[in-house]
């Protein structure tokens, strides 16, 4: 009994090792920190950044980035065209465009795969109905709507909000409910029946679970277009108005001086790339990391 | 102590496609006992699993509807109970084992937490006591290590031992009835003789009632009492078993035995049934059989279904032959 008893605790101590090995060996470490960073550069951009993002300063127009002749360390990164230090306005960018993000995907991807599973799961008219408003949502250009939000009721982040969410989340309803579809048809769903599951009970403990995956991913990978779209907006003047610094709007004010001044929009640009490439990484690795079976695999 | 414990009467059970309507349960009556197993038998497509569907009025939705017969449980006739009173039902009172271990299981929760879904549901176990029972039921059906087993995830188990998890969720709650889809069809022999040793075992520790669907007579043997046999979705020959395969009367049932290959044959070709079982929207008029009975006559082709005779004490049939 003993023996027994030492054995097991054996494997099962040698299953949790592997496991940790497997994880640390395998973590996108680059991208994780990168992203990391980004993201208490945004949290904690008050107490980091060297000068002010909006304060003006005319005397000290289009100083060039520390390592280049007739920079500064005052100005790491340099100062555009009005005098303002660019690594200030890069690291507040970074709140514009993770809250932004981190809005749309929480109201247009989590709506969405509400509205994705309810239509999946429900089936006739309900499911229809949802399609057909994804449908029409999808066939509508997102920038038009965006632009059109901004003239109307003017530039602001909530606008720019709304307008990614509004794209987001038909994407996000047709995903999941071709993954419920699936879903629904296998064994243990039925087995859930058998045991007596409400059909709640069945939705939000047995579907959505196995659902959940692509939705993960989905999100991660999608982080990435939404910071994008989110910069256009901003480079197009529909996004979030001045005098809050974006990496879209430094990159548009960087334009005409793309060769005297690289610096004002090439910056901002790698950030963009940085954060992107992080995001779509991690994604990659999370629809890997997430399937049970292959994690089993890389183990064992 | 022969109390009848369900009875099936003229179940009806009809798909309504845009080909047409199935007929997939077209008037099907067996009577089980209480603590007896009964095995039902066709080829795919004839019907068994959708009746077994039907007892627990699990039918799929919106095309398939169960439009006629009584399904008379301990004297209840289900068809008349409400949704809510089903899901009571289901689980509790009669369970069901299906055929494929490999996706019966949620794959992204533990054995554990899908052993204590129905224990939860029904008995409102919690802590400790949940535990236990899981513990108890593993072991039951004869998982070595179960405290290890409950924290694993169903890809970690083998095909067999997946099917005897199953078999501990369906037993989980004590129904009283059990039915078993094909559970042994993927399973290989040696592990498919182990399971039914198993089944049986638990049968008679519970004096369980069990419902055995398969196409494979050799299980029929072994584990059922009473038989029936079913072809087009409907039910052609009941009998108890031994009586079955001593006497067995109805021109499908003898060619189905005999295109069983055994081991004393001496030809070179297997038998088979010749053509192909009718498509259901499309049933042929009189019996379904016909069209590829060996010994059919005019009469075959009449109007109605054979009607059910009774050619020995308890043995049933539905043949114009014996009609």
């Amino acid at each position: 009994m003993m023996v027994q008893l030492k054995r097991i605790n054996d494997t099962w101590k040698q299953f949790r090792r592997s496991l940790l090995k497997l994880q640390i060996r395998r973590w996108p470490v680059v991208p994780i920190l990168v992203i990391l960073t980004f993201l208490l550069m945004a949290i904690f951009a008050n107490l980091i950044t060297p000068h002010s993002p909006t304060e003006q300063s005319l005397p000290e127009r289009l100083i060039p980035p520390a390592w280049q002749a007739g920079g500064s360390t005052d100005h790491l990164l340099g100062t555009d065209v009005l005098g303002r230090d660019v690594l200030s306005r890069i690291i507040f960018g970074s709140r514009v465009s993770l809250l932004v993000a981190f809005l749309s995907l929480l109201i247009g991807g989590l709506g969405g795969t509400l509205l994705g599973v309810i239509a999946g799961y429900s089936g006739g008219k309900l499911d229809a109905v949802i399609m057909r408003a994804a449908d029409s949502t999808l066939a509508f250009p997102m920038i038009l709507l965006a632009l059109l939000l901004a003239v109307t009721l003017g530039p602001s982040l909530q606008n720019v909000v709304i307008a990614i969410s509004i794209t987001l989340w038909a994407r996000y309803a047709r995903a999941v409910r071709g993954e419920v579809l699936s879903v629904k048809e296998r064994d243990f769903v039925a087995q859930a029946k058998i045991v007596g599951c409400s059909r709640f009970r069945i939705i939000v403990q047995h579907i959505l679970p196995n659902v959940l995956n692509t939705v993960v991913v989905l999100l991660t990978l999608q982080v990435g277009w939404v910071i994008i779209v989110e910069a256009t907006l901003s480079f197009l003047g529909a996004g979030v108005p001045p005098p809050t610094p974006t990496w879209g709007s430094m990159v548009s004010d960087g334009r005409e001086y793309l060769v005297a001044a690289w610096w004002i929009s090439f910056l901002p640009g790698i950030a963009i790339v940085m954060v992107v490439l992080s995001f779509n990484l991690m994604g990659d690795w999370l629809s890997e990391a997430l399937d049970p079976k292959l994690r089993e695999a890389a183990v064992g | 102590m022969d109390k009848v414990h369900l009875e099936v009467e003229n179940l009806k059970t009809y798909f309504f496609t845009r080909r047409g309507v199935v007929k997939a349960v077209d008037g099907v009556s067996f009577s089980v006992n209480q603590a007896q197993t009964f095995g039902l038998v066709g080829e795919s497509g004839c019907g068994k699993s959708v009746s077994c569907l039907s007892i627990l009025r699990l039918v799929p939705e919106p095309a398939g509807r169960i439009v006629g017969g009584r399904i008379l449980l301990g004297g209840e006739n289900l068809l008349e109970k409400t949704e809510e009173k089903m899901r009571k039902i289901r689980g509790s009172r009669i369970s069901m084992i299906l055929q494929d271990p490999m996706t019966s299981l949620n794959p992204v929760f533990t054995i554990g937490d899908q052993l204590f879904e129905a224990l939860q549901l029904h008995r409102h176990l919690k802590g400790q006591s949940l535990l236990d029972r899981g513990k108890e039921l593993l072991k039951k059906v004869g998982i070595a290590s179960p405290e290890f087993r409950l924290r694993n995830y169903p890809h970690e188990l083998s095909g067999g031992m997946k099917q005897r998890v199953v078999g501990a969720i369906a037993l989980s709650c004590e129904p009283h009835l059990l039915i078993c889809d094909e559970p042994t069809t993927s399973l290989d022999v040696t592990i498919q003789a182990q399971y039914l040793s198993l089944l049986k075992e638990l049968q008679q520790q519970a004096g369980l009632t069990m419902i055995f669907v398969t196409h494979d007579f050799g299980i029929v043997a072994r584990m059922c009492d009473r038989v029936g046999v079913m072809y087009a979705g409907r039910m052609v020959e009941v009998a108890d078993c031994r009586e079955l395969f001593n006497n067995p009367t109805h021109p499908y049932t003898k060619a189905l035995m005999s295109s069983v290959p055994k081991l004393e044959m001496r030809e070179e070709r297997l038998l088979s049934i010749e053509g192909e079982p009718p498509a259901l929207y499309n049933l042929p008029t009189g019996c379904s059989f016909a069209p590829r009975c060996t010994s059919r006559s005019t009469e075959c082709k009449m109007e109605e279904f054979p009607p059910n005779v009774e050619v020995e004490d308890g043995h049933w049939v539905n043949c114009w032959r014996y009609g």
